[in-house]
């Protein structure tokens, strides 16, 4: 292993857009940048946040941005190290999605959020794990085995992508890659303190993404400081012609909207999701940042969303049912893992998915398999339909009526044990109970560092915005980081 | 017992596209084994459907032409069952909500009574693969070259009353997609498909028979073959006190019988639901009329249209829209030659009848159809007789010459000068004394005698039209002496 020093200036806790003028100015190598995370990575394995760390590929994308560089290119996250959860496709480099039916899988295709990380000049440091086809609040289903929190390596990093949260807040990538399909990139953003953004649903190609639920999955950057997160969203949006459900708006410049003005904006507290369950830290914790952007100049108002409390059980019907379906095509014939002892054609397919799936996801097909039959179709999923559409109605009226950004917890707790919940499905779905119903109406939603616990545990607060209204969440967001410090503090040992 | 005999078709056409329904992949028929494989025919994690917008298009345009309403809102449904030609475990297609509805088709019956056949929907969807099993080696082998390539499905409802109907209604479905240029209709390549689903109810009751669905027929021939077994079948089945079940059965074309598939309670849930990975198929008004004016013209108006406009037989207007190159062909030919009926006879009995021949198609004619409508126009005009025609069209067939290179060359331009032909008639008026007098005491006959005479003294150059016309005035003076 060639370690070369990289300069005093250099320290892991450096940001993606920092890194990424240290390299444009010539002050860093991205191949010394690129190598110390590598390091990094190495060092704190036990973590457990990578599936795959292709590093001599990634010193070779290195090596190659820093010619670039040379040659007078000029591109926003230029030799930029980044992690990517393993549910992106990344062509030649295992993806695997956490479960044992892709453990064998090379892509041979980017996929669309990759391709535009390398147009803007990103080094792939690594796959980071999650839980299995992103299935999971806790990380604890990855068939890799789960993934540690950097704050208290006994408690979970949340999910599903738990990978992406607990590498970069233990300094072993600026930045990160994940998908939210019911909160798994804001989720375990608060439970590790990050910044963790889901844009609106349609801002950014789901191309080459390991389908969970179509309707909901949505790709977004795990960050440190809201800047880079502005940076990476931008560099993600934008219309793909290889998804029919993403958006031909126009992206805006979402760095600069992180200066934009706060004062005058209505933040709404939706008054249901303050209620029985929240951890009362958490709660006044998430108080607290109302307050906040109260002094500078925000106006807090008092909402209701009240058919937010069905959106779990709404979930629990229509992701289960997407994902029964989408998960059809694992079926041992064309590759991923095929059983070695099935005879004829109906046992290649029961022997290869038994062995190939795990409890939860098999769980969720079961589910949803169940939800599409007939005679229940109506009962379930058609129900399930109409109501997602009263959870996103709600929502409407509310930036229609009262506000313009909507403040929630993002998790009802701070990390929790590892093994405290797998035993309980239901407590464990009870995590995204306020991250849910953004993926079901579509909306952009963020988690910001707002906090700690008496344990010293992290605290996230969520921001919730207007459809492709991410400017207004970043602005929001960059207002309260410039005042708040909680985003600074590194967990002990991660320095 | 008398039986009623109730028929509805699904049919199957492969659309004649590039690329594939959801993907940039070929849809060319043939090819190696996957050949025309992407990412997205093989299922790979990660790929997403991207609806063509030909195969919309010629939804509509099928749908305009068969009468039917065109949803403003449709949507992409999942159908789900596990089989190895089908990558994804399930296949794309419409359910509750297909882009036409309430449409109908004419048939023309052999009574020559014609009857109109509803259609309750068109849907697109994706063909699956092709399994191959190899009974050397005992396994099977997956060629996803058809997995992916466009399809319309046409339901008609259950109008349909014999195995004729059933196969001149394929017909008329084949000849309409031929027409608008969507398909092939070619029914050996599979690009023409279809399911059976059929009843016996006693004469008079107006309630359905249990049905049964006959699937896998592939040929004009085994439509009528198939349905005649199963009407049989089924027929026996009721005489000898049983009840028909409702059930999916296979036709064998090899030995010409139908053998059950499944049963109705092990029929597949499908477990359809709207595909969220493709947005809901959206068709304004502005589109489908911009459709309807790009649309080439039907059998049924080009019928219309030479019965009315030019003036032709309604078999002759049959004939010649049998085939759209050959409407094509004709209206060159009219259009170039003026005289619009010869064209139609020059078309259907000469040119058919040298294609015959060789054994070549219109679209392979060596004689263009302008070139053809050029000689059309020489005869019409009088330049040359429609017997010199038909040997200066052998000509143009075997070298590829045009009709007045010919014409002139061999001088064959005829003899329309009335002084000259008259001078010929006095001529041979009065070298056949006998035969004049013979005529002039009645023999009426002996009228060709002094054409043949007159054509001799010319070559048969004589324009044969001024030859009857001088020639009658010629013998009515000689009368009156």
């Amino acid at each position: 292993m060639s370690t070369s020093l990289p300069p005093t200036q250099i320290t892991p806790d450096i940001s993606a857009i920092d890194a990424a003028r240290l390299v444009a100015s010539g002050e860093v190598s991205s191949v010394e940048l690129t190598t110390l995370f590598l390091d990094r990575i190495e060092a704190h394995r036990d973590l457990n946040a990578f599936i795959e760390v292709p590093r001599e590929r990634a010193l070779a994308e290195a090596a190659e941005a820093d010619a670039k560089r040379k040659q007078g290119a000029i591109a926003p996250l230029l030799g930029v190290p980044i992690a990517v959860k393993d549910l992106i496709l990344t062509q030649g480099v295992r993806t695997t999605a956490a479960s044992k039916i892709l453990s064998n899988f090379i892509p041979p295709y980017d996929a669309t959020v990759v391709s535009r990380l390398r147009a803007a000049g990103a080094v792939v440091v690594g796959k980071t794990n999650l839980d299995e086809f992103a299935m999971g609040s806790s990380n604890e289903t990855s068939f890799f085995g789960p993934v540690k929190n950097p704050w208290d390596t006994s408690r979970v990093p949340g999910g599903s992508s738990g990978g992406s949260a607990a590498a970069v807040a233990a300094r072993l990538a600026p930045a990160a890659l994940g998908t939210d399909t019911g909160g798994s990139i804001r989720q375990p953003a608060a439970l590790c303190g990050i910044v963790g953004m889901k844009p609106t649903y349609g801002r950014v190609s789901r191309y080459g993404v390991v389908a969970y639920a179509s309707s909901l999955d949505q790709v977004g950057p795990m960050t440190r400081t809201v800047a880079d997160s502005a940076l990476l969203c931008g560099v993600l949006s934008g219309e793909d012609k290889h998804d029919a459900t993403s958006s031909n708006r126009a992206v805006p410049d979402l760095v600069a909207a992180c200066q934009r003005p706060v004062k005058g904006l209505r933040v709404g507290i939706p008054r249901e999701y303050f209620v029985s369950g929240l951890s009362p830290e958490v709660k006044e914790s998430v108080l607290r940042v109302a307050a906040t952007l109260e002094a500078q100049g925000m106006i807090p108002v008092d909402i209701s969303l009240p058919h937010s409390e069905v959106g779990l059980a709404v979930y629990y019907v229509l992701a289960p049912a997407e994902a029964s379906s989408n998960l059809a095509r694992y079926d041992g014939i064309r590759y991923g893992h095929r059983s070695t002892d099935a005879k004829g054609l109906t046992e290649v397919y029961r022997k290869s998915r038994s062995e190939g799936f795990g409890r939860e996801v098999k769980r969720r097909i079961v589910i949803g398999s169940f939800v599409l039959s007939s005679g229940y179709y109506d009962a379930y999923y058609i129900r399930a339909q109409k109501t997602r559409t009263l959870i996103a109605q709600d929502f409407s009226n509310a930036f229609r009526d009262k506000c313009d950004v909507i403040l929630a917890p993002t998790s009802p707790t701070t990390a929790f044990k590892a093994g405290e919940k797998t035993a309980d499905p239901l407590a464990m779905y009870l995590n995204d109970i306020f991250t849910i119903p953004v993926n079901l109406a579509g909306l952009p939603g963020m988690s910001v560092p707002c906090g700690f616990d008496g344990q010293g545990l992290p605290i996230g607060a969520q921001l919730i915005g207007r459809p492709f209204d991410e400017e207004t969440l970043f602005s929001v967001a960059a207002a309260f980081e410039r005042v708040d410090t909680s985003w600074q503090k590194i967990p002990n040992g991660y320095a | 017992m008398e039986f009623e005999v109730v028929i509805g078709l699904e049919t199957h056409v492969q659309l004649a596209t590039s690329s594939k329904i959801f993907c940039g992949a070929s849809a060319a028929y043939g090819g190696y084994p996957n050949e025309h494989v992407d990412p997205l025919t093989l299922a790979l994690p990660g790929t997403l459907p991207v609806a063509n917008k030909k195969v919309i298009e010629a939804a509509i345009m099928m749908g305009l032409a068969t009468n039917c309403q065109i949803r403003r809102y449709s949507r992409f449904a999942r159908k789900h069952y596990y089989y190895p030609d089908l990558p994804k475990g399930y296949q794309i297609s419409q359910y509750d909500e297909p882009i036409c509805e309430a449409g109908s088709v004419e048939i023309k019956l052999q009574s020559g009574a014609k009857r109109v056949i509803g259609l309750k929907r068109i849907h697109m969807e994706e063909d699956a693969g092709k399994n191959i099993h190899d009974v050397r080696t005992e396994s099977s082998l997956v060629d996803l070259n058809r997995a992916g390539v466009p399809l319309l499905e046409v339901v008609t409802e259950p109008d349909l009353r014999s195995p004729a109907e059933a196969a001149e209604y394929l017909r008329v479905i084949r000849q309409i997609v031929r027409f608008l240029g969507i398909s092939d209709g070619n029914m050996e390549e599979g690009s023409l498909r279809c399911d059976a689903n059929i009843s016996l109810r006693p004469l008079g009751q107006s309630a359905y028979g249990t049905r049964a669905e006959i699937k896998n027929i592939n040929s004009f021939k085994f439509v009528e073959r198939a349905i005649e077994y199963e009407i049989a079948r089924q027929q026996s089945v009721l005489r000898g006190g049983g009840v028909v079940i409702q059930e999916t059965r296979l036709f064998d074309s090899a030995s010409g019988t139908t053998r059950s598939m499944r049963g109705k309670e092990e029929s597949a849930d499908y477990r359809y639901f709207p595909d969220p990975d493709l947005p809901p198929v959206v068709v304004e008004e502005s589109w489908i009329e911009q459709i309807r004016s790009s649309m080439p013209p039907l059998p049924a108006a080009l019928r219309r249209r030479l019965i009315d406009e030019y003036g032709l037989s309604e078999y002759d207007a049959e004939v010649l829209t049998a085939e759209r190159s050959t409407v094509d062909y004709y209206l060159a030919v009219a259009n170039a030659g003026k005289n619009r009926k010869l064209a139609a006879n020059w078309v259907t009995t000469e040119l058919f009848g040298l294609l015959k021949r060789d054994g070549l198609d219109i679209e392979n004619a060596p004689v263009s159809a302008e070139r053809l409508g050029e000689l059309v126009g020489l005869i019409d005009e009088g330049v040359i007789s429609g017997k010199i025609g038909k040997t200066v069209f052998e000509d143009m067939w075997s070298t590829g010459r045009s009709a007045a290179a010919i014409v002139e060359e061999k001088g064959l331009r005829q003899n329309s000068d009335e002084g000259e032909i008259a001078r010929l008639i006095e001529g041979v008026l009065d070298s056949n004394p006998t035969q004049l007098g013979q005529y002039l005491s009645g023999n009426e006959r002996l009228f060709p005698y002094f054409v043949g005479q007159v054509m001799k003294a010319t070559k048969g150059m004589a324009n044969p039209q001024i030859l009857t016309k001088l020639l009658q005035d010629a013998l009515k003076r000689r009368t009156g002496e």
